[in-house]
């Protein structure tokens, strides 16, 4: 137990959530330390791909997070744009029938009347927007709004521009508690940190890191593969992904989903995802997701068949079971704030949570924004089964 | 294709492993990326070019002849030009399996399937080399590189050679490189020779090869530098010289003792590593970089034994006595019979490991290596990342190779961190793990799409909230 | 000596690859690499970043540092593929994709 620091809040998760909670925690004026067992971006955000997307959302309290985000990602640009690789290069959503077009549409006219900018692409312009695409594709919307970050960039460097103190390397063993409930401090394998709130911006780890604070929070792991090709020149402009999925109506399966995002990079790769699995914290290469990954990707992009991948990875999106963050102070826990369960929308929704976390370690928590991301919706039920 | 056993590199682990589990009735296949069995150490002449006397280049010749006339009079199935890409585990119902992905090559635009029962890794190991300035120039090879090329393409890289960094490849090299008609103009080793000498014990096996090297190079007219580093290369578009220095006891240099080799080639060695893909992604345990493996080479995964490089680098007789005795353990398994181990390989296997060990710790790099390290000396070549963004990265918070990676791309290119990772460590001060690959190879996303249509359709994809790209 | 003498090769008849547009002779057997490192040219690729000049490095296909363009196929390793009658070689400029 060497050190015993004293801090406004402490940031347990030194990812992206992380990082734009102790930014603008930093701006309010507290004190931050950040805390974290592995370095910066070694969790979900070492493992994403930088999205900041609107168009893949439906109208609703997400959706405005997103917009918030957005906006905020605009003005963190102004400042650290080239050292994040911020690329406002808009998506692009196909439809390969007819039938998917008309879905697309429909959920593009939601997201207009949210404020979203969803411009129709007619299958004949699609070439003018991406002229690398298949051929045969019946329409799609463009999304000017959607942009990038490279993640693990960002939150470094959102983490040096709050001036936060980074302990990397310190595991959270215990959220300190006093006999009548208030939060005062973490205590880690090197020490303890008090402060009069913590936030858990833990990501996957959230739901544990909230057990560590007698808290129950259902946050679990979903697994997606990406695949990266050899360095290629700037083909593939946007991020440009199917919207097939949109005429499937599907229950919340366990097992393998994929639907093809494609993306090109300035580093010069092509980024291939999507797949999701609950399988637990499983690393194991699963050559049947990167199977569907790459076919996917070429019926979007006939080119990329001789395309060589040359590596693929898994990361954990943090889910909680209704697809929303938990986002604000836990009432169960006086001093403890809960940043985390974005499940693939993290780096996009970073800014937009920082932001409403300040605003509630400043005393702003009464804000309707953070109804919907209510840390003590679920009802406290053991969560374990998806664990390892 | 099925077969019992899959043995994975034909050098002389898995010739060995082969052969002895053959030998005991087991059916065999052996895959290798080569055009021709044999490794990098038992390295043959492109057959086209009709090589009357290929021993010229070799040692140890007669093992290679015996290994080579038992493959031949066996019935194991030799598959060469497959570069294995990815190893699975199966489970068929009633057993489980390994299903082996190799594409054919050299195109490397089809893929093929294996399906095993059981799986020996012998996948060899690949040189270490650590950064200095200039060390990107073409006409900088490794020491094995130079090797290969001369015992495969009966080529030379230059007229003049400097061969450079530690451990027991260069004494070799720099002799073939000499009889092939190279003007060497000196080994440079940074290990000095009471160092050497104080390992003289173990390496007993060692010093008759060791004293006919010496003997050789004098004859050459080959300077020995002991005790000495290679600074930087010298050179616009290749290397046109190096310059040398003498290293102090702590292994730092010595001032004023710089001097410059004019020379075409710098063939350099720091070292070996392990190749560790199949077995990482097959969820094998590792010991520090190396395939952890038991006395009868099974690694902790029920059906993967692992001999040779792979388990820790010690040289080709270490690999045969490993291969050896992993073909045995296999046999015993497959057939439900106690492994019954072979006495001199055992006894060969713990003298060769305890040999390969005391040359380790006698052939390490200079301990100041990173001080000739300039912020502006490339250290990923792939990615083109400086030793000064690498030092960076630390102050952004990066702790281990992965991060380093994610804010740097040191490691990203098209080698994934297979020559970087061991400069990169040793910059940043973090410890050396080799990264999960799942690609041992890069593999067409055409192949990869192919075997999609193979499988039973996805069940329906989910509804658009969680439906989304990321 | 030189290494064909040394191991006493007698190679079947040479035939001519192209490389860069010039015609350079070619033994049966040889990678690309080794058939360049014959004529003398130690370089055939140059670097996204800084286009700096590149050939063998680890030669055994661990490295990807000797990647080079064949028959209009990019990111060949050249020190693992054999070069063949006819073969157009070119110098791999960044990442050998046109744009």
């Amino acid at each position: 137990m060497g050190e015993s620091l004293t801090c406004d809040v402490v940031v347990v998760g030194a990812g992206m959530t992380g990082a734009a909670c102790a930014l603008y925690a930093a701006r309010a004026g507290l004190d931050v330390t950040v805390v974290d067992r592995g370095p910066v971006a070694g969790g979900t955000t070492g493992a994403g791909e930088g999205n900041l997307l609107v168009s893949d959302k439906t109208p609703g309290p997400e959706l405005d997070l997103a917009l918030l985000s957005l906006r905020l990602w605009g003005e963190l640009a102004q400042e650290l744009g080239k050292e994040i690789e911020y690329d406002p290069k808009g998506g692009l959503v196909v439809a390969g029938t007819p039938r998917a077009l008309t879905s697309l549409e429909r959920l593009a006219a939601g997201q207009r009347a949210a404020g979203v900018r969803a411009e129709p692409v007619p299958a004949d312009r699609l070439a003018d927007l991406e002229p690398h695409l298949a051929p045969d594709l019946a329409g799609g919307v463009h999304y000017p709004q959607d942009a990038q970050v490279m993640p693990a960039l960002a939150a470094a460097h959102l983490l040096r521009a709050s001036g936060a103190r980074l302990l990397t390397g310190h595991e959270v063993t215990r959220v300190l508690r006093t006999r009548d409930g208030t939060v005062y401090g973490v205590r880690t394998d090197r020490g303890e940190l008090h402060a009069p709130a913590v936030v858990n911006a833990a990501g996957t780890w959230g739901g544990e890191l909230a057990a560590r604070a007698g808290v129950s929070l259902p946050v679990l792991p979903r697994r997606g593969f990406v695949l990266v090709t050899e360095p290629l020149p700037p083909r593939i402009r946007r991020k440009v992904y199917a919207a097939d999925y949109v005429a499937d109506v599907a229950g919340d399966s366990a097992a393998l989903q994929t639907s093809p995002v494609v993306e090109g990079t300035a580093a010069g790769p092509v980024l291939i995802g999507a797949s999701r699995e609950r399988v637990g914290f499983d690393r194991t290469l699963s050559l049947p997701a990167v199977r569907a990954l790459a076919a996917g990707a070429i019926r979007l992009f006939p080119f990329l068949t001789t395309v060589r991948a040359i590596r693929t990875y898994a990361g954990f999106r943090p889910y909680l079971p209704d697809h929303l963050p938990a986002i604000g102070p836990d009432p169960r826990a006086p001093g403890l704030l809960h940043a985390c369960g974005h499940e693939g929308a993290g780096i996009g929704l970073a800014p937009g949570t920082g932001h409403l976390i300040a605003r509630a370690l400043t005393g702003h928590a009464t804000e309707p924004a953070f109804a919907a991301f209510r840390p003590d919706r679920f009802p406290d039920a053991p969560h374990q089964e998806d664990r390892r | 294709m099925r077969t019992d056993l899959a043995v994975i590199g034909a050098g002389p682990a898995g010739l060995a492993g082969a052969l002895a589990a053959h030998a005991r009735g087991v059916r065999v296949t052996l895959v290798d990326a080569a055009p021709a069995p044999g490794g990098q150490f038992h390295r043959q002449p492109a057959s086209g070019l009709r090589a009357a006397r290929p021993q010229a280049l070799h040692h140890q010749w007669r093992t290679w002849t015996r290994l080579h006339a038992a493959l031949a009079a066996s019935t194991v199935r030799l598959l060469t030009d497959h570069h294995v890409w990815c190893v699975e585990r199966v489970s068929d119902g009633r057993a489980d399996g390994f299903v082996v992905h190799a594409l054919l090559g050299p195109e490397q635009e089809r893929s093929v399937e294996l399906h095993a029962t059981a799986l020996l890794l012998a996948t060899g190991g690949y040189e270490t080399v650590l950064p200095f300035p200039g060390w990107t120039l073409p006409g900088v090879v490794t020491a094995g590189g130079a090797q290969a090329m001369l015992k495969a393409g009966l080529v030379v890289p230059g007229r003049t050679a400097v061969v450079a960094g530690t451990g027991p490849l260069l004494l070799p090299v720099a002799t073939a490189l000499a009889a092939a008609g190279v003007s060497v103009a000196a080994v440079v080793e940074s290990t000095g020779p009471r160092r050497l000498a104080r390992y003289g014990g173990a390496l007993a096996g060692k010093l008759p090869e060791a004293a006919g090297y010496a003997v050789r190079l004098l004859r050459h007219r080959v300077p020995c530098l002991a005790r000495h580093t290679v600074l930087r290369a010298h050179g616009d578009d290749r290397v046109t010289g190096v310059t040398v220095a003498a290293l102090d006891a702590q292994g730092r240099v010595r001032p004023r003792t710089e001097r410059f080799l004019p020379c075409h080639t710098l063939a350099v060695s720091h070292g070996m590593l392990p190749h560790t893909d199949l077995a990482t992604t097959l969820g094998c345990r590792l010991d520090g970089t190396a395939v952890a493996v038991d006395d009868q080479q099974r690694t902790d995964v029920p059906g993967v034994w692992a001999a040779g490089e792979a388990t820790g680098t010690g040289g080709a007789s270490l690999a045969l006595a490993e291969g050896h005795l992993a073909g045995r353990s296999v046999a015993a398994r497959l057939h439900g019979t106690p492994y019954t181990p072979a006495p001199a390989a055992v006894a060969a296997r713990a003298r060769l490991r305890r040999a390969a060990d005391a040359l380790h710790r006698a052939c390490t790099p200079p301990a100041h290596w990173t001080d000739q390290v300039t912020d502006g000396t490339v250290v990923c070549r792939c990615e083109e990342v400086t030793a000064g963004e690498v030092r960076e990265a630390l102050g952004l918070g990066a702790g281990d190779l992965r991060s380093v990676k994610l804010l740097t791309r040191a490691g990203m290119g098209w080698c994934q961190g297979r020559i970087c990772g061991p400069a990169v460590a040793g910059l940043t001060g973090c410890r050396l793990t080799p990264p999960r690959r799942p690609f041992a190879q890069p593999v067409p996303l055409g192949v990869l799409a192919a075997q999609h249509r193979h499988e039973p359709r996805a069940e329906p994809t989910p509804p658009p909230a969680e439906e989304g790209p990321s | 000596m030189n290494p064909l003498e040394l191991a006493r090769a007698r190679p079947g008849p040479a035939f001519t690859v192209e490389f860069d547009g010039r015609r350079v002779p070619a033994l049966p057997g040889r990678t690309v690499a080794a058939v360049l490192w014959e004529a003398g040219v130690t370089s055939w690729r140059s670097t996204r970043r800084g286009g700096r000049p590149r050939g063998v490095f680890c030669g055994i296909g661990v490295c990807f540092d000797c990647l080079v363009t064949v028959n209009d196929r990019p990111g060949q390793r050249a020190c693992l593929v054999p070069a063949r009658p006819g073969d157009v070689i070119r110098t791999q400029e960044g990442t050998g994709h046109a744009d």
